[in-house]
């Protein structure tokens, strides 16, 4: 293989990775720790249903929205793998098949 | 049929099918022993790792910790279920493809050091061996309450049944029970809440129903409304605002996430996929099934403090139900009548308080105060040991793993084969079970102390060298080792002055900025963030063949770079 192309490659996909985790991480702190801990007394004033927004969000809507967000990484991944190249069956059934030829060369 | 009778059912039912599953799982080598083989289907490893994760803790005390502390008790909700979204971005799938069997064998080969890997064996083993004497008292607790066999029989039962799969299967064994304990555990957990909430709500969803209206029958009016009422006429402060400062909650809240996000025993499971992509997935699903729980225990907590507070404020003591009078035969409930009126006054002020209730009682005594059906209580006995067994058995194989293979194989005997190898595994499985069963029925005061400390120090050890090591590929050996040594012993000196040399002064006066012990840890974390990257801009970078691990481990094929 061409180890400068590739190399290049490598790159970009790693800072394509980065992004989408700065990204989602500063969602996770938003809906965590601004919204459930920081502004929660503020939220508090707002209601949805017999809730307290702020109250909520601490016990509640954090959780949801931390599913939410692993959800999201995992299409944003998926997409990012199929733009680089990254996702053939063939790579995962290599790895998969060089996984046991190890085993069996340890055996 | 009576109460006990239901339970040794559920229990020998549950026992049996662990036991037949780990006769049917027997790893026949290391692969499978370590990692199951590495062909587990990621919502199979998905619902592994929440039966690994949700410990007795979890099971029987979280929701109770949560109606006394009330909205403050989010630090546990929030802190056990956002480290997985650390965890699924910042570690599981990086260490899926470095593909190695435990996190020791990570720190040990990415900051190429022998002492390196021996201070992650002993942190491994330390944060495991701590957790893992709590389960087994949680299993002794459970089985004395509800078939009245002292704690002594209750532990030694259950050593043996996790015994007997671990040392047998394995992580493969131990995958496919944590998957029927998983089963089992939900089950028991959801059963209640829901005929709890449509007694109290008529809304069947726990989730929805803690923010309904009560029925008529309970007075209508907003659940949570009608308790932040009865908690302020009694003393309580409001149930849904906060007491404790923000700061604290804040820090704890971090020392939680980052500590879940370090946990060996939770890392490990994400190396039994077989791909990365299977690793984030699995994460997804790991993270469903424990919000599933998660999101109940709030609702729980909120319904059995109103009903409690319903049911005994100023009843009179002669007329209380009969559950009262069988949980205080176990003192999980006590009753002191101070102004000699015959009636329980239950309120805030010390002085005037004549209840005791132990926070375990909010999910053990629960389908008995809501006066649920027999088979129901029992459900819940078999659902807490499902819960102790699954995670005790996840934490065994850490210990068993960091001996055999990181002390062992790759350390002080690495000619040995791999049959030798896997016997050395069981043997550490053996004895590790041994010893947690001796704390199990001797149990040193402290295990509830020393919880914040495995948290605090996972957090403030494992998650910063893991994390440098994959997102940094400059990180070297003088780096992180030095951040790994400030973090542990800073964070490990500020609990045991004031958990052990100093309790009387553990108040926020005297706490740094206002951060408590079991908050600590976040601090520790960028501690260690901090002194590595100081020194390793300082020294020399790690070597050209360290830093292609690095670039190996941030794609997830095996296209680019081939190692």
């Amino acid at each position: 293989m061409s180890d400068k192309k590739s190399d290049n490659n490598a790159h970009a996909y790693w800072r394509a990775n980065v992004r989408i985790v700065l990204t989602l991480l500063s969602v996770w702190f938003f809906i965590s720790f601004v919204c459930g801990i920081l502004l929660a007394d503020f939220l508090d004033q707002f209601r949805i249903g017999g809730f307290k927004l702020g109250f909520w969000m601490a016990q509640q809507g954090s959780i949801y929205g931390f599913i939410v967000l692993i959800y999201v990484y995992i299409r944003q991944m998926d997409k990012l793998d199929r733009k680089f190249d990254l996702d053939h069956q063939s790579s995962l059934q290599q790895g998969g098949e060089s996984d046991t030829q190890a085993q069996e060369d340890k055996a | 049929m009576s109460v006990q009778i239901w339970t040794y059912l559920f229990i020998f039912v549950t026992f049996g099918l662990y036991i037949a599953i780990a006769v049917w799982s027997k790893a026949g080598s290391t692969h499978d022993f370590y990692v199951a083989g590495g062909g587990v289907h990621p919502m199979t490893n998905g619902m592994a790792t929440a039966a690994d994760w949700m410990s007795a803790a979890s099971f029987i005390s979280m929701a109770g910790l949560i109606s006394f502390l009330g909205r403050d008790g989010t630090y546990y909700l929030m802190g056990w279920t956002g480290g997985y979204v650390l965890l699924a971005m910042l570690l599981a799938p990086y260490l899926r493809k470095f593909g190695k069997f435990t996190v020791p064998a990570f720190i040990g080969d990415r900051y190429y050091s022998q002492s390196a890997r021996l201070a992650a064996v002993f942190c491994a083993i330390v944060v495991s061996f701590v957790y893992v004497c709590g389960q087994m008292q949680g299993a002794g607790i459970v089985f004395s309450r509800f078939l009245e066999v002292d704690i002594t029989t209750g532990v030694v039962i259950g050593m043996a049944i996790v015994f007997f799969y671990a040392v047998l299967g394995g992580m493969k064994g131990i995958t496919y029970t944590q998957v029927a304990q998983y089963c089992v555990l939900i089950f028991a957990y959801m059963v209640p809440a829901i005929f709890i909430s449509l007694m109290m709500t008529g809304n069947p969803i726990p989730q929805l129903g803690f923010g309904s209206e009560l029925t008529p029958e309970f007075g209508g009016g907003y659940l949570l409304d009608r308790l932040d009422g009865i908690s302020q006429e009694l003393g309580f402060g409001t149930y849904t605002s906060g007491q404790k400062s923000t700061q604290d909650v804040f820090f704890i809240t971090a020392a939680l996430m980052f500590g879940t996000a370090g946990l060996p025993h939770v890392i490990i499971r994400f190396f039994t996929v077989p791909s990365v992509r299977d690793a984030r997935r699995s994460a997804g699903f790991a993270l469903i099934f424990i919000a599933i729980l998660y999101t109940t225990a709030p609702a729980i907590a909120a319904f059995s403090k109103t009903n409690l507070m319903n049911t005994v404020n100023n009843a009179e003591y002669a007329s209380v139900p009969a559950w009262f009078t069988t949980w205080e035969r176990t003192s999980l409930i006590s009753f002191n009548d101070k102004n000699g009126d015959g009636r329980i006054q239950y309120v805030g002020d010390p002085e005037r308080n004549e209840l005791t209730v132990n926070r375990d009682i909010m999910v053990l005594a629960n389908p008995e105060i809501a006066n649920l059906p027999g088979w129901v209580v029992a459900l819940v006995a078999a659902g807490a040991l499902a819960a102790a067994l699954s995670t005790a058995a996840g934490l065994l194989l850490v210990i068993s793993t960091s001996i055999s293979h990181d002390l062992l194989k790759r350390c002080l005997a690495p000619d040995i084969t791999e049959k030798q190898e896997l016997i050395y595994a069981r043997i550490a499985i053996f004895v590790a079970v041994l010893i947690a069963g001796y704390f199990g029925i001797n149990p040193p005061g402290f295990v509830a102390e020393v919880v914040a400390f495995a948290f605090g120090l996972a957090a403030a050890s494992f998650f910063p060298a893991i994390v440098l090591g994959i997102f940094y590929s400059r990180m070297n050996r003088q780096g992180a080792v030095a951040g790994m040594l400030t973090g542990f012993t800073f964070t490990a000196a500020y609990i045991i002055y004031f958990k052990f040399m100093n309790p009387a002064m553990s108040n926020a006066e005297h706490w740094w900025f206002g951060i408590s012990p079991e908050g600590i840890g976040t601090l520790g974390t960028l501690l260690n963030l901090a002194v590595a990257l100081l020194v390793c801009r300082l020294t020399a970078e790690p070597p050209e063949d360290v830093q292609m691990i690095v670039r190996n481990i941030r794609l997830p094929g095996e296209h680019l770079h081939r190692s």
